[in-house]
């Protein structure tokens, strides 16, 4: 603390940022801005300062905010956001992005000091929502969404609002499936006891007491909580596929049939402990698999980044019209910082568009009059009118979204181990015990039944089925320490399986902003001015960042103005000639070995000197490119060529580099790679790279936020976490090594109870104590040996 | 030892109590947010809670 006091930095009272010089100062807390003072006021105004006690700065930076909420006020809109309405109360979910200390949970459930009419709202923390219940007779839906926002927290309104409906989805009641297995596993080991340790002949009468209980407690457990095996065993057997759930089903219906068999008939104690047992344990392993991230959205499109709904000049008069009926033709009015929703010609008003969610690029572009604009891009600056000529779903970013790769499932995936081996698991186990019993059919037909029904018993894969879900599951949490969060457990085995790996460029390779510039020339303040004038009239990145280094200069009329892709530029200024452009361009000849681009200037004949561009790529690229004895790697950037030189090193040919691709393009040039056997992994950032991602067969979309926006995905990296890739990608193919190992220790436990199995001797005491003991060793296995391979391979 | 059929009885009896209870807690939805009110507790409440539940 003393060390901020003395470098005397004073941050704003509401947010932390910084306070610059010409701070707010209110009841002696200093503001960074006006956004920020007027949530203080807010809170002020309604005693709910201690707002700021619990935490330090727990607001956000509200410089930035011009949303509009106006469309909140179409009957259409609204009821499909809210949840539930009657006479008196209306009920609605905000995904409110801001949530993250304890300041907000405090805040945001004392609404209704705010305004009475909230008469309940309840927040979950580690989803980001908040339920309210409010009077909407007295406060409108609009109302209560610009409360929120005045007080910082402005809800994410999406129409296809996917987090809600992720977490909508039931979990098949899982939980409740396994408190019924546990509960009655418990029961039955205790009825089991005593037939184990030996009942006296008094006590014989317990005995039959004790059989019938336990039959009674694996009606449920087979039932109810062992179902899903049986409906999966089904499926399995009509879809002419072995997995894994068949022996396992086969496994659960023999101890059953054979337990109240033995029971019934007076000749043994049964298998219901080893039965009840199995199908928690499974049932365990199904729970520790469904992990699932609930603020973190994989299904991500389009319309979660795009506005719920637009204003539209009709008549004269600005109306909110939902994006599903924007039409061609409209007239369409975007407001600073808003999206442009569809394709449209520019109308009115300066137009500078910033690129950043579609390409990752982060330097608007300006646009003219005339010009069309395609959707995603986000207006900074005043508000302008467009044109609509493209419906939403057909513009030029959007129809990238009809097509097949969106709509057909992923048939080629990666096979998991578990479904590799089922198969010949379900084959051989079958025929051991098919021979077994004929083997013994030749002697004693109850022994064959014996042998029959133990085999299956003692063979049932439950520690196989375990050890994938534990070990997936380790691994997960193990990526998700290093801020890689990926959708399910299946992408662990995905990530081992690939072998080529396709990168997008701007935003992921590159952070935003990434060329810094540097001037290697002495020049006057009238050769800056030509040099300026003679920049602004090129499109090229390099021209406009000249301009942007070389700040707001008087532009120049510009006569016989020549650009030559690619070489430079050729212009005559107020009898200037100004040559810009690279070395060849601009001096003739060019020099080996130069690693940087640059631009050269040369005014009148004279050589001046040269701009030096360094690009910064994310940290770790070296890493990555090392990638490439093992994979294949390629490019794929929607920008022109002109980093093809400090490219070329990371990627070992140029033919893996590819520039100026369209989103169409990326997608069939992965699909490209499909066809040619490939497993492809494509990691890129912006909606540019959604159907390439949905295409690949594991997408991985790099963040710097992981509450933003980020297409769908497999997984999504954050950006820091950028360099730890080939590490990810050796320990993803570890964690399958170790589900072969449990495999193949699994297989040993199999072998010692098959040994007893096939004489048709297997006591009910081998299989109650053979099962835990095969499972808990390979749950600690698994654990262990993911713990082992994540610290050898530096992610713990 | 006759008697032990009662006292098992008993016992199966409460602990399908425990488990009808818990059954409960999960429909009624008590699970779904397991972490909020561990940070809701640690909260100053100085004024009377939000008047309906």
């Amino acid at each position: 603390m003393k060390e901020t006091l003395t470098r005397k930095e004073i941050t704003c009272y509401h947010c932390g940022d910084e306070v610059p010089d010409a701070g707010i100062t209110t009841d002696e807390k200093d503001f960074c801005c006006q956004g920020c003072k007027a949530v203080y006021q807010v809170l002020q105004d309604n005693q709910l300062c201690s707002y700021y006690s619990y935490n330090d700065h727990p607001g956000a930076n509200r410089e930035q905010r011009n949303k509009r909420f106006d469309y909140l006020g179409e009957p259409s809109i609204v009821s499909q956001l809210i949840d539930y309405t009657d006479e008196q109360q209306t009920v609605v979910t905000f995904y409110l992005p801001h949530i993250h200390c304890s300041s907000c949970l405090w805040l945001l459930e004392q609404l209704n000091k705010i305004n009475p009419a909230i008469y309940y709202c309840r927040v979950d923390f580690l989803k980001k929502q908040i339920n309210i219940r409010f009077d909407q007779r007295q406060l409108s839906l609009q109302g209560l969404v610009e409360l929120l926002d005045d007080i910082g927290y402005e809800p994410l309104i999406s129409l296809q609002d996917i987090i809600k409906k992720q977490n909508a989805v039931p979990r098949d009641n899982l939980v409740l499936k396994i408190a019924v297995a546990g509960f009655c596993f418990g029961n039955v080991m205790l009825l089991s006891f005593p037939e184990y340790f030996g009942l006296s002949i008094a006590e014989q009468s317990f005995r039959q007491f004790f059989g019938w209980l336990n039959i009674l407690f694996s009606l449920p457990v087979v039932f109810y909580s062992g179902r899903g095996y049986f409906v999966s065993a089904w499926n399995n057997l009509r879809n002419k596929v072995l997995h894994i759930d068949f022996p396992l089903a086969l496994g659960i219906a023999v101890l059953f049939i054979r337990t109240v068999a033995e029971i019934l008939t007076h000749s043994g104690a049964g298998f219901a402990d080893t039965l009840c047992g199995l199908v928690f344990f499974l049932l365990i392993g199904k729970l520790v698999q469904q992990k699932t991230y609930h603020h973190i959205s994989f299904e991500r499109d389009y319309r979660s980044f795009f506005p719920v709904a637009v204003q539209v000049i009709t008549d004269g008069k600005e109306r909110p019209v939902p994006l599903s009926e924007l039409q061609t033709g409209h007239r369409i009015v975007i407001r600073n910082q808003e999206i442009i929703p569809a394709d449209a010609i520019l109308l009115k008003g300066e137009a500078l568009i910033d690129f950043s969610f579609v390409t990752g690029e982060s330097v608007p572009v300006s646009k003219i009059l005339g010009e069309i604009i395609y959707a995603g891009g986000r207006q900074t600056g005043q508000a302008i009118e467009m044109e609509v000529i493209k419906p939403v779903s057909q513009s030029y970013l959007t129809q990238l979204w009809n097509n097949e790769a969106f709509t057909q499932l992923k048939k080629n995936r990666i096979p998991s181990f578990n479904e590799k081996i089922g198969k010949y698991f379900t084959i051989v186990l079958l025929a051991i015990a098919f021979s077994a019993f004929f083997f013994w059919l030749q002697t004693d037909i109850k022994r064959a039944l014996a042998a029959f029904t133990s085999v299956l018993i003692v063979a049932c894969p439950c520690a196989l089925a375990l050890s994938t879900p534990f070990t997936l599951s380790a691994a997960l949490s193990i990526f998700d320490r290093n801020r890689f969060y990926l959708k399910n457990t299946a992408v662990v085995e995905q990530l081992a399986g690939i072998d080529t790996i396709v990168l997008d460029k701007t935003g992921t390779i590159t952070t935003g902003d990434h060329t810094s510039l540097s001037l290697r020339a002495e020049l006057t303040g009238g050769q800056k001015q030509l040099i300026y004038s003679v920049c602004m009239n090129s499109g090229h990145p390099l021209s406009r960042m000249i301009c942007r280094y070389l700040g707001n200069e008087d532009g120049l009329e510009v006569a016989d103005y020549t650009e030559i892709l690619g070489k430079g530029i050729l212009a005559g200024i107020r009898q200037h000639q100004v040559r810009i452009g690279n070395e060849q361009f601009v001096l003739g000849s060019r020099q080996a070995g130069v690693n940087t681009t640059q631009v050269h200037l040369m005014i009148d004949g004279h050589y001046l000197g040269y701009f030096s561009f360094v690009h910064h790529y994310r940290e770790g690229l070296e890493k990555i490119a090392e990638l490439r004895t093992e994979y294949q790697l390629h490019l794929l950037s929607g920008d022109g060529d002109h980093e093809l030189t400090e490219l070329l090193p990371f990627f070992r040919y140029a033919e893996q580099l590819h520039f100026n691709q369209s989103p169409q393009q990326k997608l069939d040039y992965i699909r490209l790679l499909q066809l040619q056997g490939n497993k492809v992994m494509m990691i890129g950032d912006g909606l540019n790279d959604s159907g390439a991602l949905k295409q690949s067969d594991l997408g991985i979309a790099v963040t710097e936020n992981i509450n933003n926006f980020s297409p769908g995905s497999d997984a999504i990296l954050d950006g820091r976490s950028f360099e730890q890739l080939p590490s990810f990608l050796q320990f993803a193919k570890d964690t399958v090594r170790v589900i072969q190992l449990s495999f193949g220790i699994s297989l040993v436990y199999n072998l010692v109870g098959l040994s007893f199995a096939v004489t048709g001797k297997l006591s009910p005491l081998t299989a109650a104590i053979l099962m835990p003991v095969s499972t808990v060793t390979i749950i600690s296995f698994t654990s262990i040996a993911t713990r082992v391979a994540a610290k050898f391979r530096q992610l713990l | 030892m006759t008697i032990l059929y009662f006292l098992i009885g008993c016992s199966i009896l409460l602990a399908l109590i425990f488990l009808a209870a818990f059954f409960w807690a999960q429909k009624s939805g008590q699970h779904d947010d397991l972490y909020t009110p561990a940070m809701r507790m640690l909260l100053e409440d100085k004024e009377e809670p939000p008047p309906e539940k």
